[in-house]
């Protein structure tokens, strides 16, 4: 198992902020809007030194979709920024005419997606956003797994030509992929290769993956862990020569398990090569309040359901 | 453009509309009909428009130019006769209208890259939003061009337009120009019935907007009357509304002021009624 070490944790958020504030150096059409949230979205530094092109647009999502949209005809590229409860599922209908079905070249930037919101608890906890958001024609969907690779996915996605949503959140996790890494949408991450059992992992389930594989080796299991941060378009590729090699697959989701990553790996096994699958994921529930450690947990979502996980698939095949 | 020209246009537009409902048994005619004449009076006399040749040129980004959105979608075939009678797309194509793999889909749509077109509308309520965000965008590149945005009075009852009502005053986006076309109707009838709007005008104003009325929003002259003021009230920190009274199905008396012609196409019989009350100015497609 290849070794993973980090000196410091932080949050996925604060890497869109920081990439946001690269970005506002690099590129003279960014354009940040936000609704009433520029605190939790880490905004600040990009708003310092880009007062002129940045949005409040108040507590006003469906209108902040609109005009993002409106931004692009003038080849603006506007990134709307909230919690991804309220740039998801309250601005559905706007995201799908003025943005997915128009095509506009809005990216829709989410943070305190899934459980690890916390206390807020269910009303703030959305899980069910990947599934909306893949289900739109042309919508690109990440979720990066750390600090780093959600800078750099919010740089790349300024180069993207088309609606994007970039999908990260609050609790502060270890740091652990190359601060200078190149993002490439759609390409599958190899974490670690293995030949007992895939494990695809999407945002802060990719640490607890590594952690499995760790408690897995120990018990002698040699488990291959991919990091899926796109979610569509999918890299089936990457998927099917893992299975290949594999033959049982684990999923590891903070969403639900309907709709989410785990029934886009099963598309493609259903398509192309029948191979045992186990879930981690939200057992199609809403979530509570808590802390994140405690909701984790609680919900089933941690490296130690993910060995469970792992055993259940092996014993399967 | 003359008046006298511009009504001849208003009459073959009109042509088109009722001919376009017909031939698919589908489409809005009555909204479209009360609005023809302020689409031609913007697009034929009004809006800044890039050209070459005496034809407009179309790209998505309308640099330079003035830009139009059509927030109430269904009213698309006043939409598109007055895009292609402008030279946008051939006139022929307007027989293609709501008919499978035509670009001239139900509700505007960029999807089939129809020139003319910048967003898909249909779904009420957006269209201000966007609107608001192109006019965001042209301030962002020193770009003089107006944007016009034109609302159905039932739309009001959206949440979404009293987002954009407040946004718009308080990053005083002073280049654009919103119409609500006030007909009084909705689908299941008179809008003070289905949901009052009570005073537009001053909640418009309460909202911190400049509001101008154009009574006669089916005559000509009133209408490019109106234009100007709005237009002369722009650049002062305040968006422009300007209340355009029209009478749904203008021009065809037995489809004025019903909205029973909302959403409903006229039969053979009825089409060469119609069609006998609205001169064809400039052939029919």
């Amino acid at each position: 198992m290849k070794k993973y070490t980090f000196t410091e944790k932080k949050d996925t958020r604060s890497g869109f902020g920081a990439g946001m504030h690269e970005l506002g150096k690099q590129n003279p059409n960014v354009v940040a809007l936000c609704a009433d949230l520029v605190g939790s979205l880490k905004l600040e530094p990009f708003i310092k030194e880009n007062p002129d092109r940045f949005i409040q647009c108040g507590i006003s999502e469906a209108n902040m979709i609109g005009v993002s949209a409106g931004l692009t005809i003038g080849g603006k590229i506007p990134f709307a920024t909230t919690f991804a409860n309220f740039a998801t599922g309250r601005v559905y209908d706007q995201i799908r005419q003025s943005v997915a079905y128009s095509n506009k070249n809005v990216k829709i930037c989410a943070s305190h997606a899934g459980l690890t919101l916390g206390e807020d608890g269910a009303t703030h906890q959305i899980l069910e956003d990947l599934g909306m958001m893949k289900m739109l024609p042309g919508m690109t969907v990440i979720n990066p797994c750390d600090y780093n690779q959600t800078k750099a996915a919010t740089i790349a996605i300024a180069d993207h030509e088309g609606p994007v949503y970039l999908r990260f959140g609050r609790p502060v996790i270890p740091v652990f992929t190359a601060a200078d890494q190149k993002f490439e949408i759609g390409k599958a991450w190899m974490v670690n290769e293995g030949t007992d059992v895939s494990i695809f992992a999407t945002g802060h389930m990719v640490w607890e993956a590594i952690q499995a594989g760790e408690q897995l080796e120990a018990e002698g299991i040699n488990a291959e862990i991919i990091n899926i941060h796109t979610i569509k378009p999918l890299d089936e590729e990457a998927v099917l020569k893992s299975v290949e090699k594999t033959g049982c697959v684990v999923t590891a989701e903070e969403h639900n398990r309907i709709g989410g990553l785990g029934d886009s790996i099963a598309q493609v096994l259903v398509k192309n090569k029948l191979v045992p699958q186990e879930y981690v994921a939200v057992n199609d529930s809403f979530g509570e309040s808590g802390t994140p450690t405690q909701l984790m947990e609680k919900y089933g979502l941690t490296a130690k359901d993910i060995v469970a996980a792992a055993k259940r698939a092996i014993e399967r095949k | 453009m003359e008046i006298e020209q511009l009504e001849k246009v208003a009459s073959q537009v009109r042509r088109d509309i009722v001919r376009m409902v017909h031939s698919c048994q589908s489409g809005h005619p009555g909204g479209s009909l009360g609005c023809t004449d302020l689409l031609v009076a913007l697009y034929f006399e009004r809006m800044m428009l890039n050209e070459q040749d005496g034809k407009p040129v179309f790209d998505m980004n309308g640099t330079g130019e003035d830009l139009f959105f059509l927030s109430n979608g269904h009213i698309s075939p006043v939409w598109y006769s007055t895009l292609a009678r402008r030279g946008y797309f051939p006139v022929e194509e307007l027989a293609t209208f709501r008919k499978l793999d035509s670009r001239l889909q139900g509700h505007p749509t960029t999807h089939e890259h129809l020139e003319g077109i910048r967003i898909a509308s249909g779904s009420l309520g957006q269209g201000l939003s966007v609107a608001l965000g192109a006019a965001m965008a042209k301030k962002l590149n020193k770009d003089k061009g107006i944007i016009y945005v034109l609302m159905g009075d039932g739309e009001q009852q959206e949440g979404q337009v009293w987002e954009a009502a407040s946004f718009a005053p308080h990053h005083e986006v002073d280049n654009l120009i919103a119409f609500i076309d006030l007909n009084g109707q909705q689908i299941d009838g008179p809008t003070v019935k289905v949901m009052n709007n009570r005073d537009l005008g001053k909640k418009y104003e309460a909202f911190g907007w400049e509001v101008i009325s154009i009574e006669e929003g089916n005559d000509m002259a009133a209408i490019l009357k109106g234009l100007y003021e709005a237009k002369s009230r722009l650049g002062h920190g305040r968006p422009i509304l300007v209340l355009l009274h029209t009478g749904m199905g203008f021009g065809v008396d037995f489809m004025m002021g019903s909205h029973k012609w909302h959403g409903v196409a006229p039969n053979d019989e009825q089409l060469a009624a119609a069609l006998g009350q609205l001169e064809e100015t400039l052939g029919d497609y």
